[in-house]
């Protein structure tokens, strides 16, 4: 479990680093906390050529408050940065709360928001998380850089907007309004793996306790974040009552999730009976904390 | 005056060592001009081997060698029968063994079939890419029953079929019973046993030093004795020539007891051909193909019953995947043969298995070593039994278990250690009982159950019994030396593997000879220290590694009394040993301390009498008639969310009887570690072989090994009853907590969820199969 040869940066600032992306492209892979693609490397899975490693580029290390009151997450923001930050658990709970169901305290010190982003795993966590609160990701190269949004930006199986000689150099992630809430709920085999199914919910009432926003976002069972719009459609102007929440988690696993695929921890028909039961206590937790808001 | 070791929880004299990272593992042994090795293993289950085409790696720059089976000439010989086939009448056993390079065939995946030795690991990796072996495929026998059917593929050509073995044991006359039983249950059980998934793989590092003619080799093994015995002899040497050492192993649990593994005979033999250090430490990927399995057997059993829930026999027939080679003979089918019979007084039995070839990796004992496989069918027969008497389950055991009047007992038929199963003793209704208060059951099933069902909770109990054959022969031997400065060395053949050897051991020759325990060296696993014994396996270290240190330390004993009566000018029997000194009963003044005693006993001038040896020093050897029979009860309480269809442990009770215990929190610790690999049996793990025999479950993103977070808090308490077989009276305990654990989870489960009225005859589970089971069980509730 050696990897194959490859070429070694450590560039410092993000300048040399969408430089070295301009020269070598396809051929080179971003090294930040490496809990993905290290492995890979090994297994000889994936054999890049280069390896940019940017470890060292201090600018991206940060995570500050946006002017929106949302987050911004630079690409060597750890797992663990975010998990004990005051300002992630005040400015964007969801997220906070997300940390711990991903893998273990020693991954989460190497591992960065932005890799589990640009990596893509459609077991993943935090591409749902994104997709659910409608954040986006700015990506640079030479001479410039661009927003993408998050439902633009996953595009499928390790498959994400980003172009060979783009750093995924940010996460934007928004506030929630006022008298919204939130909620993830997932079942992995064992505490800390990919899960084999999740489910994230943000939802928002108005003062009667009337639906005005819903987004239930999948993961683990397509082939990235999978945002069901029916269910939400389904919830939007009415009060969410416990015959609704259920309707609608069964509308998402029956119309929204295309059938999930089948491996050797959970069948489909498994992934898809989660799929309901998560959805339903996803969007139950994410009324409940809005409405208790709203008090 | 004298502190008293044995049954102390004292803290482990290793633990320093290990827990600040200065122990010697295999990979920290670093010699100059040191090569490292990369296999080419097979990527097919089953083929031809057309061509092998190695020019290119040879190229390679840094690379030093590569062999293929052709390379190898004389010495390519497939591996010694570990085990024979024990003696019992009209056994059929199909003895073929693994080879160290695939030569026409290849049989598994991962079968070594080209080694490359080069200047590093990374050089050695990159060559193996260059390698192109050219195989043609040969369909895969991947499932035991179809390996049978006649028009399967043949794994040996120069077999008739794929039947490794036949074996029928018997007592009594099952049919006999049969006929005069109220009830009889039968049913078909599965149980897929995993892999030992050591933290530490295998490995090896060989030096050949051409000057001095002489091989040291640095191995991973559970049996540096055997496997230096075994080299010498492949090789060419005298064994003096050869020196194995079996440093600090980061985990046996059986595997490597396995030899000769493939890289054990060709790592010493590339170092003695190109003159240089080679080493080969195997990484995560290849252990999962290269070492060897447990995996599945398939049982069809039956048990009668009269009315009142005595047992008047049980039939079972089952049959063992072997995998590609069976050099370990039956050890794990003949453990599942006699450890289903379990705590009960089984009259009549009759057990028949056929072990099976098939294109998978070997099967060789792993913790339990095939026990839990016959202790499932037989508790969950029990269980089926009791639901359909009305008894209560833990009703049922008692009426059955051997009761402590009946040891020895005799259960006739032969055991892993070729000689009849016959219990030494036991004592088993006490350890349920305490097991049922530790847990609090009768407050359990009465109040707590019932109110948590109220408020929608699925709880569920479970109370499983089991035995353990342990401490079986043929021998171990020790050495005990005090030296100068009253240090004590203590030398055994036997390698460890985190055991706590250096511990225990040392407590058995404190209590001899009156020195701290800390005082004591312990040598394990080094040919050049003591170069008699078997190995670490079967839960057999404490009894007959542990008995013979304590019959050399005895001698030591003696000749600390013999030579200080002659110096102190008393008789023997008023001496007194304490502190590392020996003095005058009532006169300390007298106290001669046994470094001193030592020096005397090594004169460099004058006169020794005839027949004195020199040195306070013994050497002893123990071993016992046959095995010494563990048992235990463990109990668990589980809360199911039958949405989800995960499961969460509660708490977890074992009691536990090894005899008489050397050091509890050693055993504890020993309790928890098998208890740990069992709930990963139960539950997460599962070997996953596709129809074309690869291996689907190759890494730990796959292999689901449970973590702290899935192991919950053990209560653990004992039971002893001393072994009549050995002088301390002690028993094994290394595979005790994995036994039981799948009989344990399918119980507790099934209480959980009674509403569903589930009957779970498969381990192991895991949520997508119990979801399964739920929705099964549904459809069957609405359908009656």
């Amino acid at each position: 479990m050696k990897p194959a040869p490859f070429k070694y940066h450590a560039p410092t600032t993000v300048d040399e680093v969408v430089g070295l992306l301009a020269e070598h492209g396809y051929d080179a892979k971003i090294l930040a906390g490496g809990q993905s693609l290290i492995p890979t490397m090994n297994f000889r899975l994936a054999q890049p050529a280069v390896l940019i490693d940017i470890n060292a580029v201090s600018e991206l290390a940060y995570i500050k408050s946006n002017g929106d009151g949302g987050l911004r997450v630079g690409a060597l923001a750890r797992h663990a940065e975010a998990e004990h930050s005051r300002l992630v658990a005040e400015v964007a709970p969801l997220v906070h709360a997300t940390m711990p169901l991903i893998a273990h305290p020693q991954i989460r010190n190497r591992g960065t928001l932005c890799g589990s982003l640009a990596h893509a795993d459609p077991a993943s966590e935090l591409p749902a998380v994104l997709v659910a609160l409608q954040g986006r990701v700015r990506a640079s190269r030479q001479g410039g850089s661009r927003w993408i949004a998050a439902e633009e930006f996953f595009q499928g199986i390790f498959t994400t907007a980003l172009e060979p000689d783009e750093l995924l150099a940010e996460a934007a992630f928004p506030p929630l309004p006022s008298r919204s809430g939130w909620a993830i709920q997932e079942v992995a085999r064992r505490h800390g793996d990919f899960a084999l199914a999740g489910a994230v919910a943000v939802v928002q009432v108005d003062e009667g306790g009337t639906c005005t926003a819903a987004r239930l976002v999948f993961f683990g069972v397509g082939e990235g974040p999978v945002l069901a719009r029916q269910a939400g459609a389904a919830l939007v102007g009415a009060e969410p009552t416990e015959q609704r929440i259920a309707d609608a988690a069964a509308l998402a696993a029956n119309n929204d999730v295309p059938t999930p695929h089948e491996d050797i921890h959970a069948s489909s028909a498994y992934r898809r009976h989660l799929v309901e039961v998560l959805g339903r206590r996803a969007l139950s937790q994410a009324f409940a904390r809005a409405t208790a808001e709203e008090r | 005056m004298t502190t008293r070791y044995f049954g102390q929880r004292i803290k482990r004299n290793e633990d320093p060592v290990l827990l600040s990272g200065r122990a010697l593992f295999t990979d920290d042994v670093h010699l100059p001009d040191m090569l490292h090795v990369a296999f080419v293993r097979s990527d097919h289950a089953h083929g031809r081997i057309v061509s092998i085409d190695v020019e290119a790696a040879r190229e390679r720059e840094g690379v030093v060698a590569v062999y293929t089976a052709a390379d190898l000439g004389d010495y390519w010989q497939p591996g010694p029968l570990l085990v024979p086939p024990p003696p019992i009448e009209g056994i059929v056993f199909n003895a073929r063994t693994q080879v160290p390079l695939a030569k026409d065939k290849v049989r598994h995946v991962g079968e070594p079939i080209a080694m490359v030795v080069a200047e590093s690991r990374y050089i050695a990796e990159d060559a193996v890419e260059d390698i192109f072996v050219e195989i043609e495929p040969l369909p895969a026998v991947v499932d035991m029953e179809k390996a049978l059917e006649p028009d399967a593929p043949l794994i040996h050509e120069d077999l008739d079929s794929n039947l490794a073995a036949h074996v029928v044991q018997t007592k009594g006359d099952y049919e006999k019973a049969k006929a005069e039983a109220d009830v009889v249950i039968r049913r078909r059980f599965y149980y897929n046993h995993g892999i030992a998934a050591a933290m530490e793989n295998r490995g090896m590092v060989a030096h050949w030093d051409a000057k001095t003619q002489h091989l040291t080799m640095w191995d991973t093994t559970q049996a540096p004795i055997a496997i230096r015995n075994g080299l010498a002899a492949m090789l060419g040497l005298s064994t003096s020539q050869v020196r194995v050492i079996a440093p600090f192993i980061g985990g046996g649990f059986g595997p490597k007891i396995m030899m000769f593994y493939p890289e054990e005979v060709l790592i010493p033999w590339a170092a003695m051909k190109l003159n240089r250090p080679v080493k080969w430490i195997e990484d995560r990927r290849e252990n999962f193909f290269a070492t060897t399995h447990e995996r599945d057997q398939i049982h069809w059993a039956e048990i009668a019953l009269t009315k009142e829930g005595r047992i008047l026999g049980v039939k079972d027939t089952f049959l063992h995947d072997t995998g590609a080679y069976d050099p370990y003979g039956l050890t794990v089918p003949i453990n599942s043969q006699c450890t289903l019979l379990g705590c009960y007084d089984v009259p009549n039995y009759y057990s028949e298995f056929k072990a099976v070839f098939t294109n998978k990796t070997l099967v060789t004992p792993y913790r339990g070593a095939g026990r839990q496989h016959g202790v499932f069918v037989m508790e969950r027969l029990l269980d089926i039994a009791a639901r359909e008497l009305g008894l209560d389950r833990n009703e049922i055991r008692r009426r059955n278990f051997i009761p402590p009047d009946k040891f020895p007992y005799n259960n006739e038929i032969i055991y892993q250690d070729f000689v009849p199963l016959v219990y030494d003793s036991g004592n088993y209704e006490p350890a349920l009982n305490k097991a049922l208060e530790l847990i609090g059951y009768e407050q359990f099933v009465k109040e707590e159950q019932p109110r948590l069902r109220a408020e929608g909770k699925h709880v569920g109990i479970g109370v499983v019994a089991y035995v353990e054959g342990t401490g079986i022969g043929p021998y171990e031997g020790a050495r005990v030396q005090i030296e100068s400065n009253g240090m004590v060395n203590v030398a055994t053949g036997i390698g460890t593997q985190g055991q706590g050897h250096f511990t225990s051991f040392a407590q058995v020759v404190a209590d001899q000879l009156g020195v701290d325990v800390r005082k004591i060296r312990m040598v394990t696993g080094d040919t050049a220290e003591f170069h008699w014994g078997t190995g670490t396996f079967a839960s057999r270290g404490a009894v007959v590694a542990g008995n013979a240190i304590h019959a050399a330390a005895a001698a030591v004993r003696q000749k600390i009394l013999k030579l200080a009566s002659q110096e102190l000018e008393v008789a023997e029997e008023d001496l007194e040993l304490g502190d590392g000194k020996v003095w005058v009963r009532g006169v300390p003044d007298t106290a001669i301390d046994l470094g001193t005693l030592a020096v005397k006993a090594n004169p460099l001038r004058g006169a020794v009498k005839p027949g004195t040896e020199p040195g306070l020093e013994a050497t002893a050897y123990f071993g016992p008639e046959r095995g010494a029979t563990a048992n235990g009860v463990h109990a668990m309480i589980v809360e199911v969310d039958p949405e989800t269809a995960t499961v969460q442990i509660k708490r977890y009770v074992t009691v536990h009887d090894c005899g008489r215990v050397i050091n509890p929190l050693i055993l504890d610790g020993q309790i928890h570690g098998g208890i740990a690999q069992g709930i990963g049996n139960a539950f997460y793990e599962r070997i996953i072989y596709d129809d074309n025999g690869q291996l689907l479950t190759a890494s730990f993103m796959d292999y689901l090994i449970p973590t702290a977070m899935e192991v919950p808090p053990i209560e653990i308490d004992h039971v002893e009853t001393p072994s009549p077989l050995n002088p301390l009276g002690t028993k094994g305990a290394g595979e005790a907590g994995a036994i039981p654990t799948g009989a344990l989870f399918a119980q507790a489960i099934e209480d959980a969820l009674a509403e569903y009225n589930l009957e779970i005859r498969e381990i192991p589970l895991s949520p997508n199969r119990l979801f399964e089971l739920i929705q099964e069980a549904k459809a069957k509730k609405g359908g009656a």
